[in-house]
């Protein structure tokens, strides 16, 4: 006769609570799992659907993910030129936060080469940017309509397009334009910025005695066209031969000052490592903390659950039951409320891990580790109660 | 040891609790024997020295000094006999009834009669087959199924009867049975007891402050501050 289950039988209502408490509790630490392992996937997101060898970044920066990194734009004709360079590609990285129906929307643009790599994985709904202009891709978690109109720095741009899930290493999804129209938004000044650089140009030249009033006015205009220009991008990235080998590649463009190539394992060290490295501690250790919360309750409910059946336990024991019987009835009622829990906690996160607003990746291993820890605690807790158990008299049954 | 005509035999028995100053003699020099199929109580006022007495044949509290011979087993002689299982003898031997029923609360009549032949390495299958017999023979048969918040005192303390026999034990040692019954329930339980020690030929020996219980027994000892006084 398994006195556990009988006793669970009789007490279900209180057993079920119990469980759905203690369900919710590792629901959350299963939830903490996955954001643990979303990060990850979320940071890694981008790196990996660009699917590019070399990721070619100012000289001293560790790219456009983890800081400021700005190169011309023009540098991807050397670098595609480069021995074992198949394709070359600029991009361009910027976060916007804007308004949209009187709520923030906070996105990550993306500005890609319309005749490059580098732009959305996949077309969920309408179409790619077919247009050099104005037109836009952008992220099924930023919840917009094919053609809904956004204003970006000085113009509109039209959703044309709906792509899969991409986002940021910081979990904002991702919108894509073209590259022209990213440097636009992303380093074109106004035209009384504009106005002003002229005329403080136009002054310093003015106080040039030996130019001429037509040189003067030939480089005022010349100088006004570099300031003006928006011909700067974040990184441009590239793709190698078939056999071609990286360092090799990668000792070139070193060489050529100026800029650093990272391969995807260093950008993945630079992402990983660095960037979320402290998120990551923080979830491990709310999950640690949640663990050993879990751990004190369930010692808690059944050290309690042993008081409330200390004249059974005498009676067991009076009757000549072997401790065993009695180390079994607490250690399987122990287990039998981790399995339930974990179960309940699972479905829980089943259902609704969808709905987090960060991407939730629930990994099969993390989810046995998990079990077998909630196990090992079951185990653990039953010890006070067994502890409890194998101490009381058998003379308690006797009495009142 | 020889087969002895008695099923329990007690000499010279006596529990001291402390030492020293402080040392409280609860039984002193405690002589009787009890035959099979006799019916015995032990009266006594609250603190007498009687639950002593019947947890020292009980085999859960260790005698100081003189011998217990239970079913022909030396269990103690001038402390446990060394090597003995407490627990097999009380399995096999003895069986209990409490002042409250001690009926397990989430196991029903026949899992409570049950379980004291399970204990005992009998099959599933065969427990069950006495348990519902035994409950039967004590006309508990519609309550087989009955949780004990769903018996009365009476039928509780019948069912609780029930396990106490479930192993045919030599001896049957109760503890102020009807304490918790109201008069007629308390004289049922004792005529089933009565009868019981007839029937199964087992040694009963109540422990009871209430004298009105106690008509028809075989023997009566009065225990008056821990000595047995008849």
């Amino acid at each position: 006769m398994n006195l556990a289950i009988r006793d669970i039988r009789y007490h279900r209502g209180r057993f079920i609570l119990t469980s759905i408490g203690l369900g919710l509790l590792l629901g959350v630490v299963m939830s903490m799992g996955g954001i643990y392992r979303g990060l990850f996937a979320d940071a890694l997101t981008i790196l990996n659907i660009t699917k590019a060898d070399i990721w070619v970044v100012q000289q001293d920066t560790n790219g456009p993910f983890a800081e400021n990194s700005r190169i011309p734009e023009d540098i991807k004709y050397r670098i595609k030129a480069a021995p074992g360079v198949t394709e070359a590609s600029p991009l361009s990285f910027q976060t916007i936060q804007i308004d949209r129906m009187d709520k923030p929307l906070r996105f990550f643009l993306i500005g890609f080469d319309l005749n490059g790599f580098g732009g959305p994985p996949v077309i969920l709904a309408g179409r790619n940017i077919r247009q050099k202009h104005y037109e836009m891709v952008v992220a099924k978690g930023m919840k917009m309509e094919l053609g809904e109109k956004i204003r970006l720095g000085l113009h509109e741009y039209t959703v044309v397009g709906i792509t899969g899930k991409v986002v940021s290493s910081s979990g904002d999804p991702a919108a894509y334009v073209g590259l022209a129209d990213a440097q636009d938004i992303q380093f074109k000044k106004d035209n009384d910025a504009i106005r002003n650089d002229r005329e403080r140009i136009g002054a310093n030249l003015s106080g040039m005695q030996t130019l001429s009033p037509a040189q003067a006015k030939y480089l005022k205009q010349n100088i006004a066209g570099i300031t003006e220009s928006t011909h700067t991008v974040n990184t441009v990235v590239a793709r190698l031969a078939p056999g071609a080998n990286l360092h090799e590649v990668q000792e070139r463009i070193n060489r050529w000052n100026h800029f650093r190539p990272i391969s995807v394992e260093e950008q993945t060290t630079i992402l990983t490592k660095g960037m979320i490295e402290k998120a990551r501690m923080q979830l491990g250790l709310f999950r640690i903390i949640l663990l050993v919360i879990s751990a004190v309750i369930i010692s808690l409910i059944i050290y309690t659950s042993t008081l409330d059946k200390i004249k059974v336990i005498a009676t067991l024991k009076l009757i000549g039951s072997r401790n065993r019987v009695i180390v079994g009835m607490i250690l399987q009622q122990s287990l039998l409320m981790g399995i339930i829990a974990y179960g309940i906690g699972y479905i829980l996160i089943l259902l609704t891990y969808e709905k987090f607003p960060r991407r939730i990746v629930l990994e099969s291993f993390d989810l046995q580790l998990l079990f077998a820890i909630v196990m090992a605690i079951c185990m653990i807790a039953s010890l006070v109660g067994i502890r409890k158990a194998l101490k009381v008299e058998p003379a308690e049954a006797l009495g009142g | 040891m020889a087969n002895s005509m008695y099923a329990i035999e007690v000499e010279h028995l006596t529990k001291i609790y402390g030492k020293g100053e402080t040392a409280v003699t609860a039984i002193a020099d405690a002589t009787f024997q009890v035959k099979p199929g006799e019916l015995v109580a032990i009266l006594g006022p609250s603190g007498s020295g009687k639950t002593t007495l019947l947890t020292a044949i009980g085999l859960i509290n260790e005698p100081t000094h003189g011998k217990v011979i239970i079913a022909d087993a030396m269990v103690a002689d001038e402390g446990w006999v060394s090597g003995i299982d407490l627990k097999r003898l009380r399995r096999e031997k003895l069986g209990f009834i409490f002042q409250a029923h001690n009926l397990i609360p989430f196991l029903t009549a026949l899992e409570n009669v049950m379980i004291a032949l399970e204990i005992n390495q009998l099959s599933s299958r065969e427990a069950k087959r006495r348990a519902t017999e035994l409950l039967i023979s004590l006309n508990l048969g519609h309550r087989l199924n009955n949780y004990p918040s769903a018996l009365s005192g009476g039928e509780a303390q019948r069912v609780a009867i029930a396990r106490a026999l479930a192993n045919r034990p030599k001896v049957i040692l109760a503890d102020e049975p009807t304490a918790a019954l109201d008069t007629e329930n308390g004289k049922n339980v004792m005529d089933l007891l009565k009868k019981l020690a007839v029937e199964n030929h087992s040694a009963i020996l109540v422990v009871t402050h209430d004298r009105r219980m106690v008509e028809g027994f075989d023997r009566i000892f009065e225990v008056l501050d821990g000595r047995i006084a008849s």
